[in-house]
């Protein structure tokens, strides 16, 4: 069979994937293409364009694959544009004069910017924002500017705004209309987006018509308002909508709208049936589509239609869509403006947190016909399914962009409620069966999901609907995370928790015995030492517990990089008296230990080699101290503000509070290290938000947060309870401490341990508060038996001669660690690094004492 | 028990009783100047009651401290995992296991009528 002779005009987003969806066709029916593209490079991403501001590279643009078009043969003449179609010969010619024959055209042209006619904007500085040449134009005349205005505060208006903010000038956005994207958002949802966006430093003017630029008197312009106001500003960009390129089409006598774009019937042919038309510049059933995802569907139709699918029809697409504008989020599903004529509107706005979300059902209330998200659309996904596939909405449609109600079941809609043909990524075409499939047969990470699928890869805006999906196929094969210990236990903590408690297992060995296999690892004896420490409260240095110990637990202390161990003596609540303050400071000149201050309110102590800890804890227990736990999975402080004793604002007393909650739960073993806080008033000077149990007074009583956390993954913690008495605050820390030991994980603290808990803070709630599960009672006697147990580790270790046996470098010498050596800072110790021990002018061994080979009989 | 065969030239020293090390852990022995991690594993099997000597200093930490790390198996193989940065290393070869290229000193050792003794 001779090759069909193709010629596509226009290599964008849409021609391009009109060339993809043909070679992959054409084993069957061959084709020869040539592709003519005004501009100076093939396809790239147009939609993420903003992002050449932020940083990308054309290169990293580009939409087509190494080698796509030698591969598939394909000509392509950059920079040579198509100038006339002469229909009788069937012939293209360029703008270079070449002529080419054609069994069949595509017309991809695309749109050009619309500029409005006002006098001045053929003056330098204004642009439009479409190609990345006007992005380079724009940049360079950024160069010596500092105010940039954008006309049009439409999608690419904001768009174009982000990109004049990224290059540092100072920004204004000038809209037509009373509201920003105007054609997408209702007033509410408008007004709302302009609140974000002011308030990230970019002024919106709307309601303005632009009548004149003139020479400016502070900025290089001046733009002329119709209602005589004006705005000085450097650079002008127009991005006052967009018009079908469609003048080609209209100089070849093909059938062009009213308005614009070249019109063409199901199959994307014009009237002429050799020539197609796709994209921005195509107008169907009246209709123009400046999106990608329909001009993809478009670029389909019409590849299968030339390879013989007669039947290949585009039927029509969603305008629904979900970008990101200036950091917020914002989305549009179908009937946003309740245009339907019985449609009834759910609104909810959240003013403080600049979140508005707009539903817009049949008047039956089963139907969702569309929806305004501005602020969070997270949502956006599963209401567009909703929206697509007509599926019934659930008793209180108001559920779905509600916040979700205390006790109330989980909103929204499970990927299993989609049917197998629901669409899924519109911009790429994948079903909701595709992706099963995929999973099915081997992509079984979101990485390789989008990359087989390709879903996901063009707005984004499906991705937590694909990896929803992804996760809920992968189950139903069977396929589970597995949370085991390690390798000596398929049991995850929680699990060997109860089995150790309901087993009444007081012992490493018998644990393993009964429900693991091998020795034990690094891993799992540190995690059983916590349980058992947890569970029965015995002493950690105990010779059956003592091998389970991290080498911190073992020397109740904190090793450091060089060997030596730091201190940590407990201060509760942060409030110390001076002659113990003094104590500290004697014991460190006396040792010669390095101090600091301990973010947590206490004072650490550094530099102690491992026989000299028991001395040091010696006098530090005779001056009162007790072990601070720092080396332990255990509560480590309880940080307060002075509270109402002293402070002008508290409303409690937020130390004597702190003190209390310290001295009871000090020595608590738990899956990871517990940090608490109180503050005496909603300043909040103790930060007990960023813990794992926050206290914060209030004029009735106290309010209770719960797992927040610092660190690597701050999260701001949860509001347990409110306005609580003091009674009730300690009933409910037990409770929820206890809860969390027994259902935690290894190293998990309980900020991570929240997240992962089905239901969440809710639940805790029921569980803590409601006492749901009537475990309230056996977990506060739990904790009372811990407290009144509780005996400093410090204190029982120096008393005990066989624990003291451990605390020497050598079982044979008293010599101490040569390796160990420090040199001075500021000072105060540090370790030396390993150039400056062979210097010994410079650096000085932790102890004068001789080496001593000798050996001493043992025992 | 009786020192394992291939034995190197050198001289069987005493470091402590086998009581002064609890089940399960280490201590650090200077022998002949030298720092040596000797652990006394627990049990009746095969290992039961064995001792076992590697250097004590741990290459990635550049810290005598190996003797402080807790001790088991990893695919039953007998190590210990360093106090400081967690690596683990064979008691028997001294090898590293997440490092091939990482091995520290292995030394003899045997118990006689409850002394451990050590050869370096």
């Amino acid at each position: 069979m001779k090759p069909e002779k193709i010629v596509v005009i226009g290599n964008g987003m849409i021609g391009q994937r009109f060339l993809e969806q043909l070679v992959s066709r054409a084993e069957a029916h061959p084709v020869d293409i040539t592709v003519f593209c005004a501009e100076p490079r093939p396809a790239y991403d147009r939609v993420q364009l903003t992002s050449f501001f932020s940083g990308k590279s054309p290169a990293e643009l580009n939409l087509v694959p190494e080698g796509f078009f030698e591969r598939h043969g394909i000509a392509l003449r950059l920079n040579d544009k198509a100038v006339a179609i002469d229909r009788e010969r069937k012939v293209v010619r360029s703008a270079r004069g070449q002529e080419l024959r054609y069994d069949k055209l595509v017309l991809a042209t695309g749109s050009y910017p619309f500029v409005p006619k006002v006098p001045g904007t053929e003056w330098q500085d204004c642009f439009v924002y479409r190609a990345i040449e006007d992005l380079e134009a724009i940049r360079a005349a950024a160069g010596n500017a500092k105010v940039g205005t954008v006309i049009g505060g439409g999608l690419l208006g904001l768009e174009a705004a982000k990109a004049l903010q990224d290059l540092g000038l100072k920004t204004h956005v000038v809209e037509f209309a009373p509201r920003l994207m105007a054609v997408q958002l209702d007033d509410s949802g408008g007004r709302l987006l302009r609140h974000k966006i002011e308030a990230l430093g970019v002024s919106v003017h709307t309601s303005k018509v632009t009548k004149e630029i003139v020479k400016g008197e502070t900025c290089r312009h001046k733009l002329l308002f119709a209602d005589g106001s004006s705005l000085e500003t450097d650079i002008v960009v127009f991005s006052a909508g967009i018009r079908p390129r469609d003048q080609l089409a209209k100089a070849a006598r093909l059938s062009v709208g009213e308005r614009g774009g070249i019109t063409v019937n199901d199959h994307c042919q014009t009237n002429d049936s050799n020539i197609y038309a796709l994209g921005e510049c195509a107008l169907w059933s009246g209709r123009l589509y400046g999106l990608v995802a329909p001009g993809y569907q478009m670029a389909e139709v019409a590849a299968r239609h030339i390879t013989g699918e007669t039947d290949a029809r585009f039927p029509g697409a969603d305008m629904s869509t979900k970008l990101k504008l200036l950091g917020v989020d914002v989305a549009s599903i179908g009937d946003a403006h309740g245009a339907a004529p019985d449609a009834l509107n759910y609104v909810f706005t959240d003013e403080a947190s600049g979140i508005y979300k707009k539903l817009v059902v049949s008047g039956d209330r089963k139907r969702l016909l569309g929806a305004v998200l501005v602020g969070e659309a997270n949502d956006y996904g599963s209401l567009l399914q909703l929206t697509l596939n007509a599926i019934e909405l659930p008793e209180h449609p108001e559920d779905l962009i509600l916040p979700a109600r205390e006790g109330g079941a989980s909103k929204g809609l499970g990927v299993d409620a989609l049917p197998d043909s629901a669409l899924i990524c519109s911009c790429n075409n994948v079903s909701k069966s595709a992706l099963c499939n995929a999973v099915t047969d081997g992509a079984t990470s979101l990485a390789a999901l989008k990359k087989c699928t390709r879903a996901a890869t063009t707005c984004g805006g499906c991705g937590p609907l694909v990896k929803q999906i992804l996760d809920a196929t992968l189950k139903k094969q069977g396929v589970e995370v597995k949370n085991y210990l390690c390798e000596h236990f398929d049991y995850s903590r929680q699990e060997l928790f109860h089995l150790t408690r309901i087993g009444g297992l007081k012992t490493f060995d018998q644990i393993i015995s009964k429900h693991g296999r091998g020795r034990g690892c690094d891993i799992c004896k540190p995690a059983v030492a916590g349980i058992l420490a947890a569970c029965w409260n015995e002493f950690v240095l105990k010779p059956k517990h003592a091998p389970l110990q991290d080498t911190n637990d073992y020397y109740l202390a904190n090793m450091q990089k060089d060997g030596t161990y730091s201190i940590v003596p407990r201060v509760p609540g942060g409030e110390i008296l001076p002659e113990k303050l003094i104590v500290l400071g004697e014991v460190a000149k006396k040792f010669g230990l390095y101090t600091k201050i301990t973010g947590a309110q206490r004072i650490d102590l550094f530099g102690a080699r491992v026989e000299q800890l028991p001395l040091i804890w010696k006098d530090l227990v005779d001056a009162g101290f007790e072990s601070g736990h720092a080396y332990g999975k255990a509560l480590r402080t309880v940080k307060s503000c002075v509270g109402s004793t002293w402070c002008r604002y508290g409303v409690q007393d937020s130390v004597t509070m702190a003190v209390h909650i310290e001295n009871r739960y000090r020595g608590l073993r738990a899956p990871h290290k517990l940090k608490m806080a109180v503050s005496g008033c909603t300043r909040e000077c103790a930060e007990a938000q960023g813990k794992d149990v926050g206290i914060i007074a209030t004029e009735k009583g106290w309010n209770l947060y719960v797992c927040g956390n610092g660190g690597i993954k701050p999260r701001h913690a949860d509001l347990l309870a409110k306005d609580i008495d003091d009674a009730t605050l300690v009933k409910f820390i037990d409770r929820f401490l206890m809860f969390y030991i027994r259902t935690g994980d290894r190293l998990q603290r309980t900020a991570t341990w929240l997240d992962n808990l089905e239901g969440g803070i809710d639940y805790v709630r029921k569980v803590v508060c409601e006492d749901s599960l009537s475990i309230g009672a056996e977990l506060e006697a739990d904790m009372q038996r811990f407290v009144d147990t509780y005996e400093c580790e410090w204190k029982k270790a120096i008393s005990d001669p066989e624990t003291l046996k451990r605390f020497r470098h050598f079982v044979n010498s008293t010599a101490p660690d040569h390796n160990i050596v420090f040199a001075v800072e500021r000072g105060q110790i540090r370790p030396a690094r390993s150039d400056e021990k062979h210097k010994p002018d410079e650096a000085y061994n932790s102890s004068k004492a001789d080496h001593e080979p000798a050996l001493e009989p043992a025992s | 028990m009786t020192a394992r065969p291939n034995l190197r030239l050198g001289e069987w020293v005493a470091v402590c009783r086998l009581d002064d090390i609890v089940p399960d852990t280490g201590v650090c022995a200077l022998v002949n100047g030298v720092q040596v991690a000797v652990f006394r594993l627990s049990g009746d099997g095969e290992d039961g009651g064995s001792v076992h000597a590697i250097a004590n200093f741990d290459p990635f930490a550049k810290a005598n401290v190996l003797s402080r790390g807790i001790v088991g198996d990893l695919k039953g193989e007998l190590v210990v995992a360093s106090p400081v940065y967690k690596q683990h290393f064979n008691l028997v070869t001294g090898q590293c296991l997440e490092e091939p290229g990482v091995r520290v000193a292995a030394f003899q050792a045997c118990v006689q009528a409850g002394t451990v003794f050590v050869i370096t």
